[in-house]
Order: structure tokens, then C-alpha cells, then sequence
């Protein structure tokens, strides 16, 4: 199930798209179970005719939680030790996002094994929306 | 200074799941999970951020008997009062001890950190502010550090 440092070499990369044509139904979905009702991910109203803002947009932390998803799947269940990002542009609704981790990193402390990754998001059109880093205990 | 309880329940992690796409059953069925290596359902990595719903001040949630600075009968609740969100998340950051799991009950301290100004092109001037969030679970360990920083801009982020 989960990553062995012996498969693994720096430069692996592992990738998903991770939202397809988002819509602005998950971001009501990502409010409610999050808490933040921030009316800019909810309220076309306010965000347009108030924010001024083309329309409203994904909350950061659906971003990185989007991102989360490929680097759980990649590294294992309960395996991450250290998640960072910072949302280097918006997502809007109708994004498509590819997330990529790549390993930057492969160390031993204390005899356990941990792999560093240097994570990225992207949108449709190449641009960065999520860039960060994870470091996941694995397996010898 | 705040404190928070957070009680951490597996119907509040599978909404969450849910909303960032999930199909994992060690999120979303206790049964799998409980057959796996993490021997039960735990949190995603990002849910410790969904302590919001248990913080009585939040201001990004609609309370009963005030003015709410979303659109209703007019663009704004608060016409004429410059309305703000408290700006955009610029960073966010977590260190975990261990994941989260239903049953836990959370103490949340979170506290404030650095601030910093810069300029920017695209939203004029950007004034940084840091938070630092720290959750220890029903024994007093500290299970995750959480620290975020927000920016408040000038004029809005355009598109482009």
C-alpha cells in the first residue's frame, strides 16, 4: 500500500488530474463542510457587483485539499507528516486541475524513512495555481 | 488569543471528504478502514482548517440577529460600510503528529503571528498576516500545528 524508499529515486513524479469543469455547486459543497461562507466562493451577486470580481471563485483550502488528494494517494494512508502551500492564482468555476508531486528528496532520521515532494497545481491552461511541498513517512 | 473545541466526528469528515472529491474509504467507510494500515477512519489533511464551524466568532459565517456583508435584497448587507472578507488566503501550511480521527476532541489555540506589507502589480498594496493554529487532541498532544498566512489587497486580484 504505501511507498518504499527502495522504488523510489528523486525526480519521480506522480500525477492526477484532480477536478474536472469545476463547478460552482462543489464550492457551496466545500462552504458547508468547511465552514467558510465567505459570500466570494458562493455569492455571483457580491462578488461581481460589490468585490468586483468576474465571478466567484474556489476557496484556497478546496485547492489545496483538491491537491491533497493526489499526494494521499501517492504516498499512502495517514503517511504525511508536513503539508505546505501557497495559492499562487485563483481557480475559477469550469477549472480543470492536474496536481503533480515530484520527489525532491529521500532521507532517513532517526531509522525511519521519509520522502520529501515538491508539489504543483496547475489549471487548463498551464498556469500555476498551487505550489508547495510534503514530506511522508514510507516505508524502508 | 482564541480557544476552540473541536470535536472531530465522522459524519463532519465525510461531508469534507466529499467536498474535495474523495472516494478513499479511510475517510468514508469505517469498515474498510478499519481493515487497513490505518486501523479506522481518519481525517483528510486539510480538515483540521474545518475548525471554523466550532469558532462562535467566525466572521465568514452568517449568525442569527446581524447584518451579513453577502448580497440579499441589495449587493451588499452592509451598504455603504467598506465590505471585506478579511482578505484572500495566501499560505497555508501543516505539520501533523498524527491524523485526526472521530472521537477526537480537539483544544485549538490560535494565535496571531507576523505581519508584513509588499507591492504588488497586479493588486497594489498587499498587507501579509500570519496565524498560527495549534491543535492538541483529548491527552493534551499536540496533534497538528497549522499556520496561515492572509493577504489583503489594494484593489481586487484580476483574472488574468
Amino acid at each position: 500500500m504505501s511507498l518504499k524508499a527502495s522504488h523510489l529515486k528523486v525526480g519521480d513524479t506522480h500525477a492526477e488530474r484532480v477536478v474536472e469543469n469545476l463547478s460552482r455547486t462543489q464550492l457551496v459543497q466545500y462552504a458547508g463542510a468547511s465552514g467558510d461562507y465567505n459570500p466570494l466562493h458562493t455569492d455571483e451577486v457580491y462578488t461581481t457587483q460589490v468585490a468586483g470580481y468576474p465571478t466567484v471563485f474556489a476557496h484556497g483550502m478546496l485547492s489545496m485539499g483538491l491537491t491533497a488528494k493526489m499526494i494521499t494517494n501517492f504516498v499512502g494512508d495517514g503517511r504525511l507528516t508536513k503539508y505546505g502551500v501557497r495559492f499562487t492564482n485563483q481557480v475559477w468555476p469550469g477549472d480543470s486541475l492536474d496536481a503533480t508531486a515530484t520527489v525532491a528528496a529521500l532521507r532517513e532520521e532517526g531509522g525511519k524513512h521519509y520522502v520529501d515532494l515538491t508539489v504543483s497545481t496547475t489549471n487548463q491552461d498551464g498556469k500555476e495555481v498551487i505550489s508547495g511541498s510534503a514530506t511522508a513517512r514510507i516505508d524502508p | 488569543m482564541t480557544k476552540i473545541t473541536f470535536p472531530v466526528e465522522a459524519s463532519h469528515i465525510m461531508m469534507f471528504a466529499r467536498a474535495v472529491g474523495e472516494t478513499n474509504p479511510v475517510y468514508l467507510d469505517a469498515d474498510k478502514a478499519k481493515r487497513g494500515e490505518t486501523d479506522g477512519i481518519i481525517a483528510p489533511p486539510t480538515f483540521p482548517q474545518s475548525v471554523a464551524q466550532f469558532d462562535p466568532e467566525y466572521h465568514l459565517r452568517p449568525k442569527p440577529g446581524q447584518k451579513w456583508f453577502g448580497s440579499a435584497k441589495t449587493p451588499s448587507g452592509v451598504e455603504g460600510k467598506p465590505a471585506s472578507s478579511g482578505g484572500l488566503h495566501a499560505e497555508q501550511h501543516f505539520e501533523y503528529h498524527r491524523h485526526l480521527r472521530p472521537g477526537d476532541v480537539l483544544s485549538v489555540e490560535i494565535k496571531p503571528g507576523k505581519t508584513w506589507e509588499k507591492e504588488s502589480k497586479r493588486a497594489g498594496k498587499l498587507l501579509f498576516s500570519e496565524r498560527i493554529t495549534e491543535y492538541r487532541d483529548q491527552h493534551g498532544e499536540l496533534v497538528v500545528t497549522a499556520r496561515s498566512v492572509a493577504v489583503k489587497t489594494e484593489r481586487p486580484v484580476d483574472a488574468g
